[in-house]
């Protein structure tokens, strides 16, 4: 009785130590935060080389050591100082003395329109990623796939998790934009051997790039009725295999259109999916992915999901509902299968099969049902992961599947399932919250 | 013009007849009760009039419009709420979020409105959550806008389904079974809440019950049914010395 009597006491004052030592920083805002992150990303720009040399790492790790770590043991305390040296106490320190500055700006941009908050945090953010990514070609093209992975990650969830329909359509989808996207820019942009001459000068390409990522978006959202139609009378198992069957279709179409390189793939691409344009249409998808599930409009697909015919009766219009639901995911998957094959400059058949399918349907159950949040976490989660454990090879396909095991077993629904993002509420002043209290 | 008019329904379920030429008169703020015994047909013809089966035979007319081919949505925004026997809530949203759902063919913003976070979107969305909690509180459950369905007591979900039905606009709001489970306490609070909306809105309502205090306390007309047949029609007292009702649920050979 005594041991366990001591036992609580001891976990009781690590917690309060943990706690005095954590409590300013839950008076941190966003800003804070992100100013850390700026000015360790600063740091990393001007020192990172000279730190990764001291601690007998050759370059900078480009993703927080992990990968130099896994290939050689022995350098763990160096990264480990590295990790601390870089990231952690530039992060800990700006937040903490910066507080109450930040505060008092995220509370005087209560007073103006969201808007202008909201723009200011973005554009904090891409200089962040900017800064972080441009020190190394390997991070620019990883933040890219991540920026891409978010918006087929939330997409899906619009599907599965927001309406319950388990579609695994998407990776023809993404298939249809990234060739529609490609065969135009080629067509009209690149002198190409197979669709010919330019059509118009490439100095154009930059502004009409959009068109052609939206016109990709949109020949998925129409052929994602040939999913939605059946899913008006079938749910579950069957909804799943007709999907399957329309991922399979799409890609034994691709790999027989002989003109667009058949099975051998399709390339040339001009180099348009930059940085700053990847990182755009993300923001853009996940607003308007965010406004959308958070009107009534965008809820109907949760009474769908949780109960059809109660739905009916409370004048929801099913079908529509459904249909919006296909067409406006599958066209974000085209979206994000347009910048895809402009940030690899290459496409083939091959990449649009059941792998892909899985690797989605993962990032989608890994983050989190119904939660933009969710999806978020899941991509980037998932992406990062993925690529830290790249070196242990074969090893990965053992390690992560058993990590999505372990999640569905402790959280059946994903990481963060079922919760709705206020921006609002992300970006405001930290210190106000605490005299409400 | 009476609200609603059902004339001769007959409904089968593949060779089983469900109801047999079944007709009802609604007129505006009357309220009309349904009893009999299990399998009677009752909740079938709740599903007849609001679209979710479409009758083998016969007519339904709402102020005058034929229901038999519209959908349920549409029936629904007509202004014909109703509530299920076994609840029919959505298990992941808040009592607000339920109110506010059952407002959709309201919605004029349209998706435009809804992808962007226009300015007539929040308007909107504003003055329909004022609207539901007006609803939520006249059922008496306005403190509860943000708790989980899944997470409140079955009496007061049964609240949360009315108030939703509510939501609808209904000039006829069609409840089935709406005591099912509650104690005596419950069921006296119920009546008290349903008298308070048809004061207040003066909505009509057709209500499915068991319980006979429940039904001869709200009830100006009650209808007997018995597979799937009126077999009686009356005011309270009518029904309750009606032989054929107690035969219909006592059985045969009992005296009054």
């Amino acid at each position: 009785m005594k041991t366990t009597g001591q036992v609580p006491a001891e976990q009781n004052k690590f917690k309060t130590y943990r706690n005095k030592l954590w409590a300013p920083y839950r008076q941190v805002p966003i800003l804070g935060w992100l100013l850390g992150m700026l000015a360790s990303a600063i740091l990393e720009t001007f020192t990172g080389t000279y730190f990764a040399l001291v601690f007998g790492m050759s370059d900078i790790p480009a993703l927080f050591g992990f990968t130099v770590v896994i290939k050689q043991p022995l350098l763990i305390p160096g990264v480990i100082t590295y990790i601390l040296i870089i990231y952690v106490l530039p992060i800990a320190i700006v937040a903490r003395l910066t507080r109450s500055l930040t505060n008092y700006i995220a509370g005087k941009l209560q007073e103006y329109p969201f808007w202008i908050s909201a723009v200011m945090h973005i554009v904090l953010f891409y200089f962040i990623i900017n800064t972080w990514a441009v020190m190394n070609d390997y991070r620019v093209l990883l933040a890219k796939l991540m920026l891409i992975a978010i918006i087929v990650t939330l997409s899906l969830n619009v599907i599965n998790g927001y309406m319950g329909e388990f579609s695994c359509s998407h990776p023809g989808f993404i298939a249809l934009g990234a060739y529609t996207a490609s065969i135009l820019t080629v067509l009209f942009f690149v002198n190409d051997s197979v669709l010919g001459a330019a059509l118009l000068p490439p100095a154009l390409a930059p502004f009409l790039f959009p068109v052609v990522l939206i016109l990709g978006g949109l020949l998925a959202s129409l052929f994602s009725l040939l999913v939605a139609i059946p899913a008006f009378r079938t749910r579950g198992d069957y909804l799943a295999i007709i999907s399957l069957a329309f991922t399979f279709i799409i890609k034994s179409l691709l790999e027989n259109l002989q003109i667009f390189g058949g099975a051998r793939g399709f390339m040339n691409q001009p180099d348009l999916a930059t940085l700053p344009v990847v990182f755009l249409w993300t923001v853009l998808s996940v607003w308007i992915i965010n406004n959308f599930v958070r009107s009534t409009l965008g809820k109907a697909l949760n009474a769908v999901r949780d109960n059809e015919t109660a739905a009916d009766a409370m004048t929801i219009n099913t079908k529509k509902t459904k249909m919006t639901a296909f067409m406006f995911a599958a066209f974000w998957a085209g979206i994000a299968g347009g910048l895809f094959a402009h940030v690899m400059r290459y496409v083939n058949p091959g990449s649009f099969g059941i792998k892909k399918l899985a690797e989605v349907l993962a990032m989608v159950y890994f983050g989190g049902l119904n939660s933009v949040v969710g999806s978020i976490v899941g991509a980037v989660g998932f992406n990062l992961l993925s690529e830290m454990l790249r070196p242990t090879q074969i090893f990965k396909w053992i390690i992560i599947p058993v990590l999505l095991i372990l999640v569905m077993i402790f959280r059946p629904t994903g990481l963060i399932a079922f919760r709705e993002f206020d921006p609002k509420k992300l970006l405001r002043a930290k210190n106000k919250m605490e005299e409400d209290k | 013009m009476p609200l609603l008019n059902v004339e001769h329904m007959t409904h089968f379920f593949a060779g089983l007849r469900a109801v047999h030429d079944y007709s009802i008169r609604i007129e505006p703020g009357e309220i009309h009760g349904l009893i009999g015994p299990n399998g009677a047909g009752k909740s079938t013809i709740f599903n007849l009039i609001t679209g979710v089966f479409k009758p083998t035979e016969g007519k339904v007319f709402f102020l005058g419009k034929d229901l038999i081919k519209l959908p349920p949505y549409e029936i629904a925004a007509l202004g014909l709420g109703r509530t299920f026997q076994n609840l029919r809530l959505w298990r992941h949203m808040s009592v607000l979020e339920h109110i506010k759902m059952a407002q959709f063919s309201q919605i004029t913003y349209g998706l435009i409105g809804a992808f962007f976070g226009t300015g007539k979107r929040n308007r909107q969305e504003k003055e329909n959550t004022e609207k539901a909690l007006k609803i939520m509180d006249l059922v008496g459950i306005g403190k509860l806008a943000d708790q989980l369905v899944p997470n409140l007591p079955y009496g007061l979900q049964r609240r949360v389904e009315i108030a939703r039905a509510l939501a609808v606009n209904p000039k006829l709001l069609l409840l089935d079974e709406p005591t099912a489970g509650m104690n005596t306490e419950e069921l006296i609070n119920l009546i008290n809440i349903i008298r308070h909306i048809h004061e207040r809105t003066g909505v009509a309502i057709l209500l499915i019950e068991h319980r006979m205090k429940f039904v001869t306390d709200l009830c100006e007309r009650i209808q007997t049914l018995d597979f799937g047949e009126i077999i009686a029609e009356g005011n309270a007292e009518e029904i309750q010395n009606n032989p054929k009702v107690i035969e219909a649920y006592l059985g045969k050979g009992v005296k009054t």
